[in-house]
């Protein structure tokens, strides 16, 4: 019983560190809006994050079909469309719809540096990730003092 | 910069242990909620939180549902563009007395979050045949 409580803690130790790093990392940011930013609230929520490597973006789109999913990057313009399709309730009472029904298209700009041939997405718990990475040039290099 | 802007409705004001104050930024999902002759359906948008980051809690009639959005982030990110500012989700419903609270039954599905609660079954309409005459 113990161990478990150990193991738990432990866990949510570690939960909590991702969290505050998470949370400094988006919350803490200067609200710079891009030209092509969305009004506030808009389908899928979008997040965009850069290391020296690579560039990564997070869509928020929950239930959705990733099959339906386009994506296409232009040099540095990324734009991916789709549709949540809700099932429609028939003999029901609504009380609260919030949730986005139809289609959506977002174009976002990122870095002039990424290499537009080196992209992957993927799809996990309703978040669209897609990597891109930046082209080797503009990595910061280490110069050796000899 | 602004708290109260980018806090939502919940946050919590309770120092934390540090006594700094809690600077937690709450995200409250979008939800859909209907009801039928069997009881309430509730769907939730939680993206990044799977299903062992869900926490769904029912104390009396406060019906709460808490979730960890967990996203994988290289090291040395720095954001460039955010208009989700935190990771973790709440939002609560006070439910009434004709739902039967032990047999509600949840789902997640690519974050999304299905909850039924069902009404008593001697609550459920029942339709009345009229005999012929």
């Amino acid at each position: 019983m113990l161990y478990q409580t150990y193991l738990e803690s432990d866990l949510s130790d570690q939960f909590e560190r991702m969290r505050r790093q998470m949370d400094s990392l988006f919350g803490a940011w200067p609200s710079i809006s891009s030209i092509r930013a969305a009004a506030a609230g808009s389908f899928p929520a979008t997040n965009v994050g850069a290391s020296a490597e690579r560039v990564d973006v997070y869509i928020f789109a929950a239930g959705i079909d990733p099959n339906s999913l386009d994506i296409q990057l232009q040099q540095n313009l990324l734009t991916f469309s789709g549709k949540r399709e809700l099932k429609s309730q028939e003999n029901a009472t609504c009380y609260l719809s919030e949730r986005f029904n139809g289609e959506f298209r977002r174009v976002l700009t990122l870095p002039e540096d990424i290499d537009s041939e080196k992209v992957e997405a993927s799809y996990r718990d309703g978040v669209l990730h897609v990597i891109v990475q930046r082209r080797e040039a503009v990595k910061p290099r280490q110069i050796q003092v000899k | 910069m602004n708290e109260s802007q980018l806090t939502q409705a919940g946050k919590s004001e309770v120092p934390n242990v540090q006594g700094q104050p809690d600077r937690d930024i709450v995200l409250r999902p979008a939800v859909d909620v209907y009801e039928d002759g069997t009881g309430i359906t509730l769907l939730a948008d939680l993206p990044g939180v799977s299903r062992d980051r869900l926490n769904i809690q029912v104390d009396k009639n406060n019906l709460t549902i808490e979730g960890q959005m967990v996203i994988d982030m290289p090291e040395g990110m720095e954001s460039l563009y955010a208009e989700v500012r935190g990771s973790r989700f709440q939002r609560s419903f006070s439910l009434s007395s004709e739902l039967e609270v032990d047999k509600i039954e949840a789902q997640m599905k690519d974050g999304v979050l299905t909850l039924k609660v069902p009404k008593r079954s001697e609550l459920q309409p029942r339709k009345i045949e009229i005999k012929a005459g």
